[in-house]
């Protein structure tokens, strides 16, 4: 008996989810953006949700559907701004959300150093700039870092190809991103799948997130083609 | 004359040695790919998590978890690989890229990298991937126009809109010049239906001049 537990749908799936929760979305634009989980968390109802993703939400799908609920209270994202934002412009300009902007790799790395049990690291992005403003620094060897803190969330949600039973997931091409590092940053990982194969069924060499990161799969199999419909 | 943006990216696209690890910011960098050798061996990284990327995907061969950083669907040439967010930047941020190619609102005569944000009050800041990238690759070349569309220099002795990067940029192609940054100043390289002694004047910062 695994301890990750595969769901039959969605919403079984995200039902525990706390008003405040700290929710990691995967996804770099809609590539791996985990949409059937957002959608069942919009139905779910819980809100005044800080959500850690890359984007702030193309077009009204995905984080900008969860937005549009006004579920959200704060995102953490490193582009929030896009042609096809307008739902979080519109959002942030009413003051209705709070934005902290992260370089793409601060967030990445942040996120896996909560995973890898981190305090802390120090790293050379963002130095002279305005996003270095109150943090500490250090010169190492000659050059300056900052010091960068883990993003750790209450739950993730994340798209990835196919599962087996005791939740290893391989993904498919670009839509990877995000979602190995997220996976192992929240104290809860969801996770929707095209597909969910029986234990064994997928060749251990190229599992790329093992299943101790994974807590709950979901298989959600028109993933690709509602997507295209979406856009 | 002045370059038109695909003569500059064929510039750029001159300079880059064969075989290098590159990666190409969204917008008008994009297209120094379009001016790549065949047989050059250069390899794009694709801050989304891949290596080998190919060019835009024919419409009807779109596969939506295929795009690349400006979430164009892309296609994968042979030899290509996908890795994760945090494997990406971390390539990027250890010094592994050789050449990234970004924009640029403005540029000092020392390196220093603006483009992210304006500064304009009601403006939404969106750094993405350029902060890490300034930092991280090992050359990072800049391609813009030389003045804006008020005619103010883009290559300016200390900038004003808010940092990208301290001291990061090696190489700007503009449309009327090349010229190289870094601690000890800017160097003109070479001018396109200018004079070196024109561009000199029309700058008004302290360049020095060929030869």
């Amino acid at each position: 008996m695994s301890r990750t537990a595969i769901f039959e749908n969605a919403d079984e799936a995200v039902s525990d989810v706390e008003d405040g929760s700290a929710v990691l979305v995967g996804g770099f634009g809609l590539a791996g953006m985990p949409f059937a989980l957002i959608d069942a968390l919009i139905r779910q109802g819980a809100k005044e949700l800080t959500v850690i993703s890359n984007n702030a939400g193309n077009g009204e799908v995905g984080v900008a559907a969860l937005l549009n609920a006004g579920r959200v209270r704060k995102m953490v994202c490193s582009f929030p701004r896009q042609s096809d934002s307008y739902v979080f412009d519109q959002l942030y300009r009413e003051g209705k959300v709070e934005l902290e902007v992260v370089p793409q790799g601060n967030l990445a790395e942040r996120l896996r150093a909560a995973g890898a049990g981190l305090g802390a690291f120090y790293c050379p992005t963002a130095v002279g700039t305005p996003l270095a403003e109150g943090k500490e620094s250090r010169v190492i060897e000659g050059r300056t870092y900052l010091l960068e803190y883990p993003i750790r969330g209450d739950y993730a949600l994340v798209s990835a190809h196919r599962a087996d039973h005791m939740g290893n997931l391989v993904f498919r091409k670009t839509a990877r991103n995000f979602g190995p590092v997220m996976a192992t940053a929240a104290t809860t990982t969801i996770v929707q799948v095209d597909d969910v194969v029986p234990t064994g069924g997928l060749d251990p060499e190229a599992v790329v997130t093992p299943g101790i990161y994974v807590d709950r799969v979901v298989r959600v199999p028109a993933r690709i083609s509602s997507m295209q419909e979406d856009r | 004359m002045a370059l038109t943006p695909a003569e500059v990216a064929a510039v750029v696209a001159r300079d880059i040695p064969d075989g290098s690890y590159v990666n190409l910011g969204i917008g008008q960098p994009t297209q120094v790919a379009d001016h790549l050798q065949a047989g050059s061996g250069v390899v794009l990284h694709t801050e989304n998590g891949m290596l080998n990327m190919g060019p835009s995907a024919a419409p009807d061969a779109v596969d939506p978890d295929l795009t690349n950083a400006g979430k164009v669907p892309v296609t994968e040439l042979p030899g290509a690989s996908y890795f994760h967010h945090a494997d990406s930047f971390a390539m990027m941020r250890g010094g592994h890229l050789d050449v990234c190619v970004m924009g640029a609102f403005q540029v000092s005569v020392t390196g220093d990298l603006a483009n992210w944000h304006t500064g304009a009050p009601d403006a939404i800041p969106a750094v993405g991937g350029a902060m890490d990238l300034a930092i991280g690759a090992r050359h990072v070349f800049v391609m813009m126009t030389l003045f804006d569309k008020m005619g103010r220099p883009k290559l300016v002795p200390e900038c004003t809109y808010p940092l990208t990067g301290v001291g990061c940029v090696s190489r700007v192609y503009t449309d009327v010049a090349v010229i190289d940054v870094g601690p000890d100043g800017a160097r003109l390289r070479e001018t396109f239906g200018t004079s070196p002694r024109e561009l000199h004047e029309q700058l008004g910062v302290p360049l020095i001049m060929p030869g």
